[in-house]
């Protein structure tokens, strides 16, 4: 029989200091995440100086939670993995330093993960994964299809040439006078209204797989405008819903076509903006029509940046061997391959 | 006792270990090279070839700062997690009063100093008093053309120190003429083994909470609480 193997993970590349421990990368055994939004919510945004404070303040509290919660010690952990990057470079740089302190003090395996990669795999949390497959990564930084035909391997088909789709919302949502982060408020408000502007929707060349934002974002803005200019009012609600509509539209036909392409056993959703209710509708409505194709959408808690995700993703790297040394070093740009 | 000592906080990289009061060894490199990639790799290697495991650790001594604000987290990240996972004492010093210790045999006060960049220097007054350092006036940020005019009040001999020394040297040479001493270069380096003697003798500090000390708020905050004692002040 198979031994289990235990894997400690380690996320510090924004603003919330995560660990958890997971079995086998596949069963959540902890999974604590101290999230620093309500100290960057005065600033309108995250504050990086002041995000890398926070994380050196909770690192090593949420990692013994992490480990209390698991009922494990490190005696019987196989690896540590870590977020390298992307993301903010000083905030990085706390997990990756917890991480090499951690594999140096007992002799462990250290790992590092790519955040995206992180984010595809908090789907095998939830069931294992079928290749070859898609991902849909749609997050604050990121908007991403990439295309997997084994573990660890990773194509990116397709990725935002301007902003990322929830930068888009975040801008919107200023310019609507929501409060920070606007995604959320964007997609309740959404729900309310109805999709009566007319909005631009950025395909780009036929076949192409890649994504824009900036021009729906900016007509949003001249819309709200103009309106403005002539007395009149543009409903909130109906703003969102149909700067939404566009959003999605373009994201989910073109996960359609991507899978359609490829022909993927199954397409996943990943990132925080896969909380969102509006995209999680229409991704099963327009799946429906492939056959054999398995959608799958992780719970809101595994959407949003934690540490399992991390874990699950290091677990792999760990089973091919794939260790960093302690000279490993947080690359905030680091690209996923 | 076996203490791991590491001070990161400013340009030069210091580890050094200290068993039964004897310095088992010491790294110090002055180089601008990053701290995250060269600072765990020299640890490993120097407990290696001192032949002392992690396990073996008693205390764990940090430079807390003040200094670079990612530099000094870096070694503190490091120091509290190795010093909560085995179950070890963690002392933070100011990297300021590892610094003035190089100025053990000098008569009068010691003002070690890093730059803190638009004129400005990371500073404090320290003094020998038989054989142990004393802190006279606390660390703090300030213009070196204040310090200046301030430590020529004390009309004692000032011995400066530090790497940065380059930097402010002329401005303390001209308001300071009698009293200013400058330390040679051999003495410009914090080292590693006086911040592990000068945390054996201080009290541990809780490891969870344990933080730097930036000396400063971060910008963003400063503007923040700025802009709020205003909306106090005209009453909204
Ligand atoms: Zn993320």
């Amino acid at each position: 029989m198979k031994k289990d193997i235990y894997v400690l993970g380690i996320e510090t590349s924004c603003d919330e200091t995560a660990a958890a421990v997971v079995k086998n990368g596949r069963e959540i055994m902890s999974n604590i995440v101290a999230s620093q939004m309500e100290s960057h919510k005065r600033f309108g945004g995250v504050v990086p100086e002041v995000a890398s404070r926070h994380h050196v303040e909770q690192i090593t509290l949420v990692i013994e939670q992490a480990m209390n919660d698991a009922n494990i010690t490190f005696a019987e952990l196989d690896a540590i993995a870590v977020t390298q990057g992307p993301g903010l470079v000083g905030a990085l740089l706390i997990g990756v330093n917890a991480a090499k302190a951690l594999a140096f003090a007992h002799q462990l395996p250290l790992v590092s993960v790519h955040h995206i990669a992180g984010h595809i795999y908090a789907n095998r949390l939830v069931t294992e994964m079928k290749f070859p497959l898609l991902a849909l990564v749609v997050s604050g930084g990121h908007t991403e299809l990439v295309y997997m035909k084994e573990h660890g391997i990773f194509e990116v088909i397709g990725e935002t040439r301007d902003d990322a789709a929830g930068e888009a919302y975040d801008k919107v949502a200023r310019a609507l006078s929501l409060p920070y982060p606007g995604g959320p408020h964007i997609d309740r408000l959404a729900h309310e209204g109805e999709a009566t502007i007319d909005l631009p929707r950025a395909w780009l060349e036929e076949g192409s797989y890649d994504f824009s934002f900036s021009g729906l974002k900016s007509a949003v803005i001249n819309a709200l405008h103009n309106a403005k200019q002539r007395g009149e009012t543009i409903e909130a609600k109906d703003m969102a819903a149909s700067f939404q509509a566009s959003v999605i539209d373009v994201l989910v036909t073109k996960t359609v076509k991507a899978a359609q392409a490829y022909n993927v056993r199954q397409v996943l959703l990943a990132g925080g903006v896969a909380a969102n209710r509006g995209l999680r509708m229409e991704l099963e409505r327009k799946m429906a029509v492939l056959e054999g194709v398995e959608l799958v959408i992780p719970p809101l808690s595994l959407c949003t940046d934690n540490a399992a995700m991390i874990a699950a993703a290091g677990t792999i790297l760990f089973e091919q061997g794939k260790y960093a040394t302690m000279a490993l070093n947080a690359n905030p740009g680091l690209a996923l391959e | 006792m076996k203490v791991l000592a590491i001070d990161t906080s400013n340009v030069v990289m210091g580890i050094a270990l200290v068993d039964d009061g004897t310095v088992k060894g010491e790294v110090i490199t002055n180089i601008k090279k990053d701290h995250s990639t060269r600072a765990m790799p020299a640890i490993q290697a120097l407990m290696a070839d001192c032949r002392i495991a992690p396990k073996d650790l008693n205390l764990i001594v940090v430079a807390k700062g003040p200094g670079s604000y990612t530099g000094v987290r870096i070694g503190v990240t490091i120091a509290k997690t190795l010093a909560w996972t085995l179950n070890v004492p963690i002392v933070g010093v100011s990297s300021l009063e590892v610094l003035a210790a190089n100025g053990r045999y000098f008569r009068g006060l010691l003002s070690p100093l890093f730059d803190a960049r638009r004129g400005q220097i990371y500073t404090g007054l320290y003094r020998y008093d038989e054989g142990q350092l004393e802190c006279v006036e606390s660390d703090r940020i300030v213009l070196a053309s204040e310090w200046a005019q301030h430590v020529r009040k004390m009309e004692e001999p000032v011995l400066f120190l530090g790497e940065d020394l380059r930097l402010h040297e002329a401005v303390f040479a001209e308001t300071l003429p009698f009293f200013a001493h400058f330390s040679p270069a051999s003495l410009q380096l914090p080292r590693p083994s006086e911040l592990a003697f000068l945390g054996i003798q201080k009290k541990p500090e809780v490891v969870h909470s344990f933080v730097p000390n930036y000396i400063r708020l971060a910008e963003a905050e400063a503007k923040w609480l700025e802009m709020q004692k205003e909306q106090n002040r005209y009453g909204n």
